[in-house]
């Protein structure tokens, strides 16, 4: 006997995200998943945009890692509100599900906040397969991953909706093609804006903080 | 890598549509979408299926998974197209506003059930 099903396997994520999306509507609040391999400079690509955006902009963080509190703690110095969520507590997840978001967001309070920045678990594959009621999705690849990351991982690069080139300073020392990474990432996505930035030097962030403000406008009206 | 997570819900799906007057139902085959461009390794999720079925009306049924190609509409010119790599680029305006049509799917379709 055959039984009709017809399910998304995902659907209990996709609703958990869908109330997400909902909470944070009610907040006025935009939201960014920030995805990247491990090592790509997330973390500090993050330090000197919260740097950069406060007090303008009020910005919370919540910080995902299969374990240790390092990435909030370096956080929090720069004065914005921060949460950790650690997925060992979980299973060690490899990326950070829809239903871990929610109780977090609470936790920051998201009634002073414009712009609520996830800072997703280190792994160019799994995050981008799950919602969890984002606004936007930004992808970080650094200059010493190599060019055909984006050929290797497209449905990250499928799903973002910004991508930034971290340690461009380091690019005088190394044999990496800046342009071409740039044209493999438009291979897959055509049209993805890509920010050429160096989080250590604090050049190009500009551009990125402009695209960062008008999208927070766009949603909140601030 | 979240194959194990996947092969969770599979079976808690699974479980919830068999129908609660059968008695001792025993699940031969799941029948699956799954599209081209999700993350999911076909091995793992038989592996992890495998493990987590033990003892359930699920255990030493087969997946049958119907692999989704990556079909393409380019939102400029009106084309549609079949991906199989991982260029996404419009092979006809070259400049398109691409939309994904199929290709991320991850759904049950149906079970059946031994006789």
């Amino acid at each position: 006997m055959e039984i009709n099903i017809q399910k998304r396997v995902l659907e209990a994520n996709e609703t958990e995200a869908d109330k997400n999306r909902k909470f944070f509507k009610d907040k006025n609040v935009f939201v960014v998943n920030m995805m990247s391999s491990p090592g790509s400079g997330k973390t500090e690509t993050l330090c000197k945009t919260l740097v950069k955006l406060m007090p303008d902009i009020r910005v919370g963080v919540i910080v995902g890692d299969i374990c240790t509190t390092n990435d909030a703690d370096r956080l929090e110095v720069t004065g914005a509100k921060v949460t950790q969520i650690n997925t060992d507590q979980f299973g060690g997840d490899c990326h950070l599900a829809a239903n871990l978001i929610i109780d977090s967001a609470k936790q920051l309070g998201c009634d002073d906040l414009d712009l609520l920045i996830v800072e997703n678990i280190g792994n160019l594959v799994c995050p981008a397969e799950f919602d969890i009621g984002e606004d936007a999705r930004a992808v970080v690849l650094s200059v010493t991953e190599g060019e055909d990351k984006p050929l290797k991982y497209p449905l990250m690069f499928r799903v973002a909706d910004v991508a930034i080139l971290n340690k461009i300073d380091l690019l005088p020392y190394l044999d990496f093609d800046a342009k071409l990474v740039v044209d493999n990432m438009k291979q897959v996505h055509p049209h993805l804006p890509v920010f050429e930035i160096s989080a250590k030097t604090e050049e190009g962030f500009e551009p990125w903080l402009e695209w960062l403000k008008i999208k927070v406008f766009e949603k909140t009206g601030r | 890598m979240h194959e194990m997570g996947i092969a969770q819900q599979l079976v808690q799906i699974a479980i919830d549509s068999i129908p609660e007057d059968i008695e001792n139902p025993k699940v031969e085959k799941l029948n699956l979408k799954i599209g081209k461009l999700a993350s999911v390794v076909e091995h793992s999720l038989t592996f992890c299926f495998e493990i987590i079925t033990k003892d359930t009306p699920l255990e030493n049924a087969r997946l049958d998974i119907d692999f989704i190609p990556v079909m393409v509409h380019c939102k400029s010119c009106d084309n549609e197209w079949e991906v199989t790599g991982p260029v996404f680029k419009c092979p006809f305006c070259e400049d398109g506003d691409v939309e994904m049509l199929t290709g991320r799917e991850i759904e049950i379709t149906s079970l059946e059930l031994a006789d």
